[in-house]
């Protein structure tokens, strides 16, 4: 019989120490929808995505009733809508809207993909796209938005950059009735992946089949729980601690995975190893951080500790499923982790410190809020730094900041549920508004050349 | 196909022969018990096989929650594929 202590061990940690599935997404490809006719595009769109996930909620939370393990989210991706609707002259909103009808239809809470990847340019239908997120943003709830602005491969778009900063602000500015939350649900990336579960960055790759399944686990507060019964360990053995916790989590993942793409008969894509927050008090990578030994999270050491941390869940969860991919890594969003809150709003947690721990971990400036008059060109700046990181380090980073229009360092946004509240952090108000209007593009760097 | 059925909370009489009742009502075979009393605390665990139980799982599982909540204790039932998977290689 299986061990009584491996059986109370893991009930604990789903009931006490917040374990759960974070998300299962469903990508579905959009490609089979081009048309010139925006219209009947939207009409193949809404019957494909309806068609594809009508039974992912429910074969969702049958699975949940199984194991006993919550499934927080059902959500949706989809090929970057800038593909699509570049085929037609119409403007590309009227794709949102139809993404918000399919979302609701198959009960999901957020879909997402209206998104363009512009690393090294525009193509037809890029900059028309970009433009219309802000409108997309307002006018729908559940759609959510990305834009691919730099690559390892490619160096960094600036255009692209300048343009971003101002959509940021855009996004923001036209929901400020709804607490500036358009600007929540929009992702500048570098180096962004094709099978990214989580949102707001998800959208479903060229490269991906038709439809798949990808999986994204959690689990900060079950390593928490874990390293607070070594409070003398040594940091090696703190190491292994994580990696065993991460490679328990992760096996849930994947089991979750496999039986979903079982029921659902779609292939299943890959587990995201990570350890993602939720406001919920014991649900946060900054208390990990805390529990390692920092007063609090933002003082020296916070870096290495997450240096640390983020390798050993990788280490942990590589063998525990048969594919990874997404951002896999500790995720460090502010307004959605209460310790991360808590160091904004004791000043010990600055935009700068934050942006040095994103070299280290996945995945980068995420959920900040910045004070509601920043200019777009310092938003830019702050998109090309971030994006500097990512190109340089090989890696994934991307920068979700919320202009909080009409609030000041020390107000507070409250979104509720699972995106949070944050605390306005202060901003670096000097102006880069000369580099940011040179436009053109970084170079690539010399590591991009492998071959 | 097994199922794993754990029993947590203060100690009283009977809850071992409620337990067993519904699930032989459910045609829920029985393979396993292991419980322990430990001060004033009660856990049990109990692997049954639910191959050709008589109801849907979800309906066993919630008559058994809802056992525990009239007992005041806590009654989880899972499928035992997730304890394989996370606890061994």
């Amino acid at each position: 019989m299986i061990n009584v202590y491996d059986i109370l061990e893991t009930i604990r940690m789903i009931q006490d120490e917040c374990l759960d599935i974070r998300t299962i997404t469903m990508g579905i490809s959009l490609l089979d929808c081009i048309d010139s006719d925006i219209d009947r595009a939207c009409d193949k769109v809404y019957d494909k995505i309806t068609r594809c996930a009508k039974d992912l909620v429910r074969t969702g939370e049958e699975i949940e009733k199984d194991y006993g393990i919550p499934i927080i989210n059902k959500r949706l991706s989809v090929t970057p809508i800038a593909m699509i609707s570049a085929a037609s002259d119409s403007s590309p909103v009227k794709f949102a809207l139809t993404m918000e009808r399919a979302a609701k239809e198959c009960g999901v809470n957020l879909i997402g993909g209206y998104s363009a990847l512009v690393p090294k340019g525009f193509s037809a239908g890029d900059e028309r796209l970009i433009r219309s997120i802000p409108e997309a943003l307002a006018s729908t709830s559940c759609v959510c938005s990305s834009v691919n602005i730099g690559s390892t491969r490619t160096g960094i778009n600036m255009d692209a950059v300048k343009l971003m900063g101002q959509i940021v602000r855009e996004s923001a500015e036209a929901t400020v009735d709804d607490r500036c939350f358009g600007a929540a649900k929009l992702v500048v990336f570098c180096n962004a992946v094709e099978d990214n579960p989580f949102m707001a960055g998800a959208f479903h790759g060229v490269g991906e089949p038709d439809c798949i399944i990808n999986v994204g686990v959690s689990g900060p507060g079950v390593v928490r729980s874990a390293l607070a019964k070594y409070p003398d360990a040594d940091i090696n053995q703190l190491a292994d601690i994580i990696k065993k916790t991460a490679y328990k989590i992760t096996r849930v993942g994947q089991l979750v995975g496999v039986r979903a793409s079982e029921k659902l008969g779609v292939p299943f894509g890959i587990v995201d190893l990570s350890l993602a927050p939720t406001p919920a008090v014991g649900d946060s990578v900054a208390y990990i951080l805390e529990e390692m030994g920092l007063e609090k999270c933002g003082c020296a050491g916070t870096t290495a500790c997450l240096a640390m941390l983020n390798d050993a869940v990788k280490k942990g969860g590589v063998m525990a499923c048969s594919r990874i991919g997404g951002l896999s890594g500790a995720f460090i969003p502010v307004s959605e982790d209460a310790g991360m809150i808590e160091a904004a709003r004791s000043g010990s947690l600055l935009i700068e410190k934050l942006e040095a721990m994103t070299a280290v971990c996945s995945v980068g400036l995420d959920m900040i809020v910045i004070p509601g008059d920043t200019p777009a060109e310092v938003i830019s700046g702050i998109i090309a730094d971030e994006a500097a990181i990512g190109m340089v380090n090989n890696k994934t980073t991307a920068v979700r900041v919320i202009p909080a229009i009409g609030c000041r360092v020390g107000d507070e946004l409250d979104w509720g549920g699972l995106f949070g509240k944050g605390p306005v952090m202060p901003v670096n108000t000097n102006s880069p508004a000369r580099f940011i209007n040179r436009g053109g593009q970084i170079p690539a760097p010399l590591h991009s050349l492998k071959n | 196909m097994r199922a794993v059925i754990t029993v947590v909370g203060k100690d009283a009489v009977g809850i071992l022969a409620k337990v067993s009742t519904i699930c032989s009502e459910c045609n829920a075979n029985v393979c396993e018990v292991t419980q322990s009393v430990l001060q004033d605390m009660f856990a049990m665990v109990m692997l049954v096989d639910i191959t050709s139980i008589s109801v849907a799982f979800s309906d066993l599982q919630d008559r058994l929650s809802a056992l525990g909540d009239s007992l005041g204790l806590k009654i989880h039932t899972m499928h035992e594929d997730i304890f394989n998977t996370m606890h061994s290689i």
